[in-house]
Parts: C-alpha cells; sequence; structure tokens
C-alpha cells in the first residue's frame, strides 16, 4: 500500500462518510442520540483539510495527523475512538512511505488495540470492535492462507460486514445503547457500520487503484 | 422542524456569541476553540472548576459559570461532548495555581475526552483532579451498561463546589466534596416528547401522544420503558420512589491518583436514603414543559417527602438541565448536611443561577 492510496483511502472515506450521513445518524437514533453521522461527517472533512500539510510527509505522521484531527473536532466518543484508532495506526507504521502486507496488518491490529484500550470494549458489547476485530482476524488468515493483497482485503470486508449485521440481535453494553437495555436489541451498531465502510473504502481504494 | 435559529450549523456558536454580548460582567467566551469562563478569570491562589459536555442542556453549562460557581464550560456540539483541546484551553486559562478540578458527566464520550484534557494538562504543569457524577437511578446495574449517567445532581455539585472553591478549600478537598455530592445525589426522569437536534432535523423518537417514556437521559436519547400518560401525581409518585427507595449502589470509576502519578479504579457505594435524612429536592423541567408544571410536581414531591421521613430543607425548581424542548421533568434529591447547606446557600452570581448577590 503506497502512501498515495493511503492519503486517497482518508479522502475517499470522506466523500463515503458523507454520503452515509443520515444513514449513520438514523442508525443512531433509535439506540443512541442521533449524531453519528454528523460527527464523522465533520470529523473526516477535518482530515480533508489537514491533509494537504502533511501530503510530503510519512505515512505515520499522515494518520497520526488525522488522528488529531478526528480527536480535536468530533467529539462525543467517536472522535476519541476513531480519533486513536488512526493515531496508533500511525504509530505502528511511524516513518515508512510504503506497506508491506505485514505493516497494513500491524496498522490495523494497533488501532484496533487503540479503540480495545480506551474503550474498555469486549467483543460482543455491540460496538465498533464488533465489526473491526473479526475484520482483522480474516485479514490475518487471508495473508496467512497466501491470498493476494486485494482478494485478503476483500475477505476482510466481507468479515466487517458480517460483524456489523451480528451487531443487531446483540444487547449493547457500552455506550448510550447500553441504558436501553433489552430494548438496544434489534438494531445495527452506527459505530460498527461505520467502522465497515472504512474498511470497506480501503479495499474499494487499492483495488481501483490496481486494476487502474 | 420549527426553531428559533438560523443555520443548525451555526446553532452553538451563535449562542455563545449571544451570551457574551448579554452576560460580559459574568462571562467571557473564548471562540475555537470554544468555551465559556468567568469574567474575572483566572482567580489567583482559588481552586477552579471546569466541566463542560454537549450543548442543548442549557443553562447547563456555560450559564452556571460564574462568582461562585464554574470557572469555566466548554460546550460540545449539541448532545456530543467537547472535544479535549476545549477542554485544556480552558483549563490553562482558569488555572489560578491551586489547580483544577474537573466535573464530568459519566457519559462514555465525556469520560474519554476529560481524561485526555486532564492528561495534556497534566503534561502542561497543572494540577488537574477528575470527579465523575453518575447519579441516574433510572439505570439499575453498571456491570452490562456504561453506568449510571451523570444528570441532575451535576447542577447540584457545581453550585457546592463552585462555593468551596470560592471560600478557599485546597484542590484535594473540593474534590473529595464532589465525590460526597455524587454518592449522596440520586435522579430520575420522564420525558412527554422527543426533542429534535437542530442538525438531525427530526424528533429523535417517535413518542405518541397518550405516552411516556420513563428512566431517560439527558438527550433525548428513549428511556428504560414506555407506559402510557399517567397524571402529575403519579408520575411524581413513580420519579420520587425510584430514587427514594433506590438501594445501596456500588460501581467503579476512575480517578486521578495525584500521589501514584496515574489513573486508579475506585470503588464507590452511594448509600440509600433513610427516615430522618434531609435533602435537598430539586424539580428540574427537561426545557418544554410549562414554567406552571414543575411547582405541581414539586408539591406531590413535597407530600411523598413528609410521608417517607424526608424533611426537605432547601430546593431548587426551573429548568436547569434540560434536554432541548423536550418536555418531561426529572427529579434529584441529595442528601444534605450542615456543611452541604452553608455551601448551598453561599452567593452565586451565573446567567442561571443567582443568589447573594
Amino acid at each position: 500500500m503506497t502512501k498515495s492510496q493511503v492519503l486517497e483511502w482518508l479522502r475517499a472515506t470522506a466523500v463515503v462518510i458523507e454520503e452515509n450521513r443520515q444513514y449513520l445518524t438514523d442508525l443512531d437514533s433509535p439506540i443512541g442520540d442521533a449524531d453519528h453521522g454528523i460527527n464523522m461527517d465533520r470529523g473526516f472533512k477535518k482530515i480533508v483539510s489537514k491533509l494537504p500539510g502533511v501530503e510530503e510527509k510519512d505515512i505515520g505522521t499522515v494518520l497520526k495527523t488525522s488522528g488529531m484531527a478526528l480527536i480535536t473536532s468530533v467529539g462525543g466518543a467517536g472522535g476519541p475512538l476513531y480519533g486513536t484508532f488512526l493515531m496508533d495506526a500511525g504509530k505502528a507504521v511511524a516513518g515508512k512511505d510504503e506497506l508491506s502486507d505485514d505493516d497494513l496488518v500491524a496498522l490495523l491490529d494497533a488501532g484496533l488495540k487503540g479503540v480495545i484500550r480506551i474503550g474498555k470494549t469486549n467483543l460482543e458489547d455491540k460496538t465498533m470492535v464488533d465489526a473491526l476485530h473479526p475484520a482483522l482476524e480474516a485479514l490475518k488468515k487471508a495473508f496467512s492462507d497466501g491470498k493476494d493483497t486485494v482478494e485478503a482485503l476483500h475477505l476482510m470486508t466481507d468479515a466487517a460486514y458480517e460483524g456489523m449485521k451480528a451487531t443487531i440481535p446483540m444487547l449493547a453494553r457500552k455506550g448510550r445503547a447500553s441504558y436501553l437495555g433489552e430494548r438496544s436489541i434489534g438494531h445495527q451498531d452506527p459505530g460498527a457500520t461505520s467502522s465497515y465502510l472504512l474498511l470497506k473504502t480501503l479495499t474499494e481504494t487499492i483495488e481501483a487503484d490496481q486494476s487502474a | 422542524m420549527k426553531k428559533l435559529i438560523n443555520k443548525p450549523e451555526d446553532v452553538v456558536r451563535e449562542e455563545l456569541e449571544g451570551l457574551a454580548l448579554a452576560y460580559p460582567d459574568i462571562v467571557k467566551v473564548h471562540f475555537e476553540p470554544d468555551f465559556v469562563y468567568r469574567a474575572d478569570a483566572p482567580v489567583k491562589g482559588q481552586v477552579a472548576i471546569v466541566s463542560g459536555g454537549g450543548s442543548g442542556h442549557e443553562p447547563m453549562h456555560g450559564g452556571l459559570v460564574g462568582v461562585g460557581m464554574l470557572s469555566a464550560a466548554c460546550p460540545g456540539q449539541v448532545f456530543t461532548s467537547p472535544t479535549p483541546d476545549q477542554m485544556l484551553e480552558a483549563t490553562m486559562m482558569v488555572d489560578g495555581g491551586a489547580g483544577v478540578l474537573h466535573i464530568v458527566k459519566n457519559y462514555t464520550g465525556d469520560v474519554m475526552n476529560f481524561e485526555m484534557a486532564a492528561d495534556m494538562a497534566r503534561e502542561e504543569g497543572i494540577k488537574v483532579l477528575s470527579i465523575l457524577i453518575d447519579d441516574d437511578a433510572a439505570v439499575k446495574d453498571s456491570l452490562w451498561t456504561a453506568g449510571r449517567r451523570g444528570v441532575g445532581t451535576t447542577v447540584l455539585a457545581e453550585k457546592i463546589c463552585g462555593a468551596a472553591a470560592e471560600k478557599g478549600w485546597p484542590l484535594e478537598k473540593v474534590a473529595d466534596l464532589c465525590r460526597k455530592v455524587n454518592i449522596n445525589g440520586r435522579s430520575m426522569g420522564m420525558a412527554l416528547t422527543s426533542c429534535t437536534v437542530p442538525m438531525a432535523g427530526k424528533p429523535t423518537f417517535d413518542l405518541p401522544e397518550d405516552e411516556m417514556e420513563i428512566g431517560i437521559g439527558i438527550h433525548g436519547e428513549p428511556g428504560r420503558t414506555r407506559m402510557k400518560l399517567k397524571t402529575a401525581d403519579e408520575i411524581t409518585e413513580m420519579l420520587a420512589l425510584g430514587v427514594i427507595e433506590d438501594p445501596a449502589y456500588t460501581r467503579i470509576v476512575r480517578e486521578w491518583d495525584d500521589g501514584q502519578g496515574e489513573w486508579v479504579e475506585v470503588e464507590l457505594v452511594d448509600p440509600p436514603f433513610k427516615a430522618g435524612d434531609k435533602v435537598l429536592a430539586f424539580v428540574n423541567n427537561m426545557g418544554g414543559s410549562a414554567a406552571i408544571e414543575p411547582p405541581i410536581i414539586y408539591r406531590k414531591l413535597h407530600e411523598i417527602c413528609e410521608k417517607k421521613g424526608l424533611k426537605i430543607v432547601r430546593n431548587l425548581i426551573g429548568a436547569y438541565i434540560t434536554s432541548l424542548e423536550m418536555q418531561g421533568c426529572s427529579i434529584t434529591l441529595l442528601k444534605m448536611d450542615d456543611e452541604l447547606i452553608k455551601l448551598w446557600d453561599a452567593p452565586v452570581k451565573t446567567i442561571g443561577m443567582r443568589w447573594g448577590m
């Protein structure tokens, strides 16, 4: 994965989040406070505005700057969680201008660990971890099975999708949805959904670039 | 959506601009990052108190900044926690050299953002302690949820701790006082209507004309249960008994340990109310109920407290911690002692609460 692909991933995610702003906010209405799409849209627009200043820097710096942009513009839980995801991902690939498959795994692994650290989240709490964790496991397995990057990323995206859908019957144990108790069951988690979109966009960015 | 606003994205900034123009003797407003702070800050040698949270709860928190209460308040977007850079700059602006107490309502986002800000402020050499407010008795278990939410007791803690800071109490004692208020205060709220986040443009949830939500927080979110609409007396009884009969509540919270230099987990227990207790009774308008209604709730609350042997020694009635234009109310009871009564009565001069000066 090249630096220009990383930059394109972040820009493309901003577009995807804007397109899904209403959808994410609607998912957040029955079990949250109806702002997830609005907040993520504000945050990714801030990232895009910061990218020109770091385009010449390494991938680690690009991701860390993007994470700080989210932390200082999103608020709520989404800001610290996605901000830490990108900052810790950036630390894992500090100084690099190109990422191997192993680097990509390390990047996502560090990001996920950061989310779990500050969210104190377990699997099946009905959070973004329920999309990110199976996705990363699928990516690792695909690489160890000898799949190429694009194939592996597709398997990762499929696992993220399954993970996102699996949040529907879950009882929320973290965040504002947890106050609803049984009433949180039957709703797809907005955070797991935005996580799926982030990974899906990563896959599409790399696939589009390779086929171009 | 019908609201007295210009553009939805300008609501928070334009409100702050209005406050700055209207109350220059009480507050100043800093933009980018946004925070409201005491007109006379920093007050040298005095502990500063910083709070904050999503907007939409006015007058909390910006309207509770001033002499005898908060030193600064950081408003986020509507119902969205503010960001760490806001709390950091507010903390640095109001620190008078005696340290800063962060009063944080227990919501996942608020807790994360305030923790980050406190860590950053300590790196700048400022002494910061943080106390969580988690008083919502509608949340029954702490193990399988994010724990009790911070609601009505927040307003009382800000008033009482602000008075202590004004009297020159040191940081550790103000923090201990805040923890004491939190464990002795309990609340429960209900909604007759939903509310509309300006950026969302439509009500957060649908609530039919003849139904209500019990056990809500303050973010327009649905409550624990939905039921058929009842009379004011029946609603008051449900909320009051939910508070008064709530058993001891035990949970683990994270607090900064200045001696160890790290965040530590502390077990706190809220003792239940018992006959003979003196209490402060707070009936809060969620924002959209007519001002004629809260006294009707108070009337019944007073009767129930008497029946239960609780002596109301102070009260507060009105819209202090709101959920935009939501119709409904919350009841908070805080067990009082002579120290708390004295601090409650101390002079305060903020936009939303003012007496004695």
